[in-house]
């Protein structure tokens, strides 16, 4: 799934000054999923831009919605009702919910109140841990399901670098928490599967043209268009 | 490509593959000796010619690092190139952090048309450890992957894409290994990947657990590793029991028995302790020399390059060869 965690407060606020009349619009897919921008978290911002606003004395139209994905035309057409009376929506989707919504509504001026950062699994209740990078590319098969582009810090293909140690990455993550050597990981999972051949394997360089560096990608499935 | 045309494109007339300096001292059959500069956090060059100049004699070739953990400092070419110009050959770094395949294949081109040949392939210190943690890390390729990519270059005259170039450049492949890395069976396993990969020399991590090395030699000789790569013995002087007990707790891949620290500070701050590091030093060159597959040794003395030429004559490493 596609986490994202909200802005902090006064980023939203700075973002919405001088506005007076604002909708916060959920969604109910995935940043619904990690706790971030579902029903509920739209409406509790929705409640925190009101006090505040009444707090400093300002007047500010403020309601809150959510969409079932804000990424797909058809749903953004089931709450264009409400989306139609406000000149202002801040939205609470990932990137790509932000951009369907200012697309859809040209008109809008449309803010995002979260940062998307990762396609992640909760690992744990409240835990989101990266496990793709999108690469376009998938070395899963040759890497015991571990994922080297983004489990590794430095995206190696050739084993781990000099600063595995007792399991552990050199790096520590940004709120300085520990991170597994995700090659120390590769390299138990291999030899108990038995295919350690492959960790002697020399893997070539990759193509990332098949990442973002080839550009913004297109998928098109010629065969389920439509006749 | 016929197996005897790669082989007659990988070595010269002379049976040496890019006749920089290091490449003949080993292929003399000296035991080598190479040194480390740090170049400068500033434009002020004339730091990389008093560092040159200093270990002129007392080693074959000094490694200029490549903004070393992730601290921006003069790249690698430019030291690398002065360094040359004041008589001492270098060992041009590379990490993989900085730079794209494009930019690996164009610095490695200008650096060799600017007279260095010796290179080491290194993936870096990650970003995080730097003066810029919030650099976009460039990762496109790996070290193992760099140096196949160099290798080609040089006895293929093919760039990575597979495009023939008419001269190609001229090219001794160094790479790094550390034998305290996790997982400890696996870093054989790496240098023989990186040996395929078409490494001709490598540098160990600093070495202070002798005994973990020696068990790290055994396993490479068990592999025959030692008879495909020339393995240099990484050493780090210490200066002071402050600077022990930091990389003991704070350097990553470093290991530094409680004994070493405890030895050093035995001994009184300051003076004291650096004669103590610089004997250490020497004492331990003498033993890892007699490790069958050493076949030199690499003295990294970070910021202290003046004990070098100390540290190397009481390991009985003096004169060096002169050849020409």
């Amino acid at each position: 799934m596609i986490t994202a965690e909200r802005k902090p407060f006064e980023e939203i606020l700075e973002l919405l000054e001088g506005k007076e009349k604002v909708l916060v619009a959920g969604c109910e897919t995935c940043v619904a999923v990690c706790l971030t921008g579902g029903e509920k978290e739209a409406e509790i911002l929705a409640a925190e831009l009101s006090i505040k606003a009444k707090e400093d004395g300002r007047t500010l139209d403020v309601d809150h919605i959510s969409a079932i994905r804000q990424c797909e035309w058809e749903y953004l057409d089931a709450i264009a009702e409400k989306v139609e009376q406000y000149p202002v929506v801040v939205s609470m989707a990932c990137g790509i919910g932000i951009q369907s919504m200012a697309e859809r509504f040209p008109e809008k001026l449309v803010l995002p109140a979260v940062n998307t950062n990762m396609l992640g699994m909760p690992q744990e209740h409240a835990v989101w841990i990266e496990r793709c990078g999108a690469c376009g590319d998938c070395v899963l098969g040759v890497t015991g399901g571990i994922c080297p582009i983004v489990r590794c810090s430095k995206s190696l293909l050739n084993g781990p670098c000099g600063g595995s140690h007792d399991g552990l990455c050199e790096v520590t993550g940004p709120n300085k928490e520990e991170i597994p050597c995700a090659w120390q990981l590769i390299h138990d999972k291999l030899i108990a599967q038995g295919r350690q051949d492959l960790l002697l394997k020399v893997t070539p360089p990759k193509d990332w043209s098949r990442s973002n560096s080839g550009g913004p990608r297109t998928m098109v499935k010629e065969e389920a268009k439509p006749v | 490509m016929s197996d005897t045309e790669t082989k007659a494109g990988s070595t010269g007339t002379n049976g040496l593959k890019a006749g920089s300096n290091l490449e003949k001292v080993f292929a003399a059959g000296h035991f080598a000796v190479s040194g480390e500069c740090g170049p400068p956090k500033s434009a002020d060059m004339s730091v990389i010619v008093e560092k040159a100049k200093l270990l002129v004699g007392y080693v074959d070739a000094v490694n200029i690092t490549d903004n070393q953990t992730a601290v921006v400092r003069i790249c690698s070419m430019a030291s690398g190139y002065v360094a040359q110009q004041n008589g001492m050959e270098a060992i041009m770094q590379m990490t993989c952090r900085d730079r794209n395949r494009l930019a690996m294949q164009a610095d490695i081109l200008g650096a060799n048309a600017l007279g260095i040949k010796n290179i080491l392939c290194l993936t870096g210190d990650h970003m995080s450890f730097g003066n810029h943690p919030q650099a976009k890390g460039v990762h496109d390729i790996d070290s193992v992957q760099l140096i196949r990519m160099y290798k080609d270059m040089r006895d293929e005259k093919r760039f990575q894409n597979g495009d023939e170039m008419p001269v190609a450049p001229e090219l001794y492949i160094g790479c790094a290994e550390n034998p305290f890395g996790d997982p400890f069976e696996f870093r054989t396993l790496r240098l023989k990947k990186k040996i395929e990969a078409g490494a001709d020399f490598v540098q160990t991590q600093c070495i202070f657990n002798v005994p973990k090395f020696k068990k790290w030699m055994e396993m490479v000789r068990a592999e025959g590793l030692h008879q495909e790569i020339r393995i240099m013995a990484g050493i780090t002087p210490i200066k002071g029991a402050g600077m022990a007990r930091y990389m003991q707790s704070f350097v990553p891949g470093i290991d530094v028995p409680q004994e070493i620290v405890d030895r050093i500070a035995a001994k009184e701050k300051g003076a004291p302790q650096q004669e103590e590091g610089k004997k250490l030093g020497a004492e331990m060159i003498k033993e890892l020399a007699e490790v069958e597959g050493v076949a030199g040794v690499h003295i990294m003395a970070v910021e202290w390059e003046p004990a070098v030429p100390e540290i190397v004559e009481m390991a009985g490493l003096l004169p060096r060869p002169k050849l020409s």
